[in-house]
């Protein structure tokens, strides 16, 4: 019997599905095994359908994006409960990704800055969006925007998450092959990525690592060879998984750490301190604090991905 | 209720436990609200332990490792030094007073420094106040709710989904 398939998106672009359907060719392999009850961004589908199904019935789901509203919530309960097998699918799902760089904000100033600061923001009425409002005689309804944005595990149990922004389709493809298969891992685990850091699958050129200066990628052409953390730039290799075939790093950019950190490592960005810490190469506090200098907002650089899945989870309010 | 810090200390097992221990045995006197953790060097503390300490209730972390040049692995207080550098920059970003995070040179002989530093900071983190990072967190989220759940409830849309 063929299996029943949905996917979703919370918080998120839609790179995740497009990451989907960049299988290419092998999207139909999936559809003679697969039956897609549920796809919002892709076909029209609505939530009382799945609300009709009975519970477990999905055998597999994939949810990306983050969540980030109560709609976001509801859905990733309502999934959960109408699911077998539920995958987080994309770093969004996963850690949080750049929707839960919002944690350094609250609520309120997001929704001042957009409604009312930004430099072109038109709205001399004021205009705010409302939970609920009136519209020709009609009630309307929008869900909560939350304080803090939560990856899907803080919301819902998740049995496997497949990481990346997005996720490479070939991991997709090996991910949804083990399904298919039957071939899964212990509950919990990463699919579709490695086990070691970024560094082991880099093909560029290790030394020492001694820095003396961080350098920005606007201000400088990196040797295409060696190593980009050797040559200054903030590389987040050292702390993130692999399995993306270092496609930021053969491109000649610095890794900024979107498939996460790895297996036992709680706080991604953390660990990033301690990595990039140790082969700075001053000694004295002035001296170290001179290299510091050349890092900009380094909060962010480091959780620029895994903000709501970090220790803290947000700024203290 | 006056407010007693809870603080975590970080001490390097071959200059500042041992300088901790010389106060111990020096009897000399100094604040209670210290928890003591041996680590073999400095360098070995992670800012990952420091940030747990915070998540976990400690209102302020003492990182303490032996002087520049003393270090028993040649390097590792300078790798305390930079990632202590770096950390602060950085918590002050979460909203964290970085002085909640101390870091001190301590040698075998300096019992008497120990108990200083550990009163001194004690005293700071008294005027600090209580971090309170899972309250605050939680704090954060209490309104992170589906405002239209009790609607649904009372019109039974919800029990029948």
């Amino acid at each position: 019997m063929k299996l029943k398939g949905g996917i979703y998106w919370g918080a998120g672009c839609g790179g995740c599905d497009v990451a989907v359907l960049d299988i290419h060719e092998k999207i139909l392999d999936v559809a003679e095994k697969m039956d897609f009850l549920f796809w919002p961004i892709a076909m029209d589908f609505k939530n009382d359908d799945v609300r009709a199904m009975e519970d477990g019935e999905f055998d597999l789901v994939l949810y990306s994006g983050a969540v980030r509203n109560s709609e976001n919530e509801e859905i990733a309960k309502l999934l959960r409960r109408k699911s077998k097998t539920m995958v987080a699918l994309g770093t969004c799902a996963h850690i949080g990704g750049l929707p839960s760089l919002a944690n350094y904000h609250t609520k309120q100033s997001i929704l001042e800055r957009v409604y009312s600061e930004t430099e072109s923001t038109v709205n001399p009425e004021g205009t705010m969006p409302l939970e609920r409002s009136t519209v020709d005689g009609n009630e309307l309804e929008l869900p909560r925007f939350y304080n803090t944005v939560k990856t899907l595990d803080q919301v819902v149990d998740v049995d496997y998450y497949i990481p990346g922004c997005p996720p490479v389709p070939q991991q997709i493809v090996n991910a949804l092959t083990a399904v298919f298969n039957g071939e899964l891992p212990p509950k919990g685990s990463v699919i579709g990525a490695g086990t070691k850091t970024l560094c082991d699958e880099c093909p560029r050129e290790r030394e020492e690592k001694e820095i003396s200066e961080i350098k920005r990628p606007l201000n400088m052409i990196p040797d295409p060879e060696k190593c980009l953390l050797e040559q200054g730039l903030i590389c987040l290799g050292p702390v993130t998984r692999e399995g993306c075939g270092a496609r930021c790093i053969n491109s000649g950019a610095p890794c900024r750490g979107c498939y996460g950190p790895l297996e036992g490592v709680h706080d991604q960005g953390i660990r990033m301190i301690s990595a990039l810490a140790s082969v700075i190469e001053p000694k004295e506090e002035k001296e170290i604090d001179a290299v510091l200098d050349g890092i900009v907002d380094p909060l962010r650089t480091f959780h620029r991905f895994s903000t709501a899945a970090s220790i803290l989870r947000r700024k203290k309010i | 209720m006056t407010f007693e810090p809870k603080i975590v200390g970080f001490l390097c097992n071959w200059c500042s436990y041992t300088g901790a221990d010389l106060a111990g045995t020096a009897r000399i006197k100094y604040a209670p609200n210290i928890r003591s953790i041996r680590v073999m060097c400095s360098g070995r503390i992670e800012p990952t332990f420091i940030m747990k300490a915070l998540y976990e209730g400690a209102d302020g972390v003492l990182i303490a490792g032996c002087h520049p040049g003393d270090c028993h692995y040649q390097e590792g207080n300078y790798k305390a030094l930079r990632r202590h550098r770096l950390l602060k920059r950085i918590l002050h970003e979460y909203g964290v007073e970085p002085e909640r995070v101390r870091l001190e040179w301590v040698a075998a002989s300096e019992g008497e420094r120990f108990a200083k530093i550990v009163d001194e900071f004690t005293d700071q983190i008294r005027e600090l106040g209580p971090l309170g990072i899972k309250d605050s967190l939680a704090e954060a989220m209490k309104d992170d709710i589906d405002p239209h759940e009790a609607d649904k409830e009372e019109s039974g849309v919800a029990n029948e989904a």
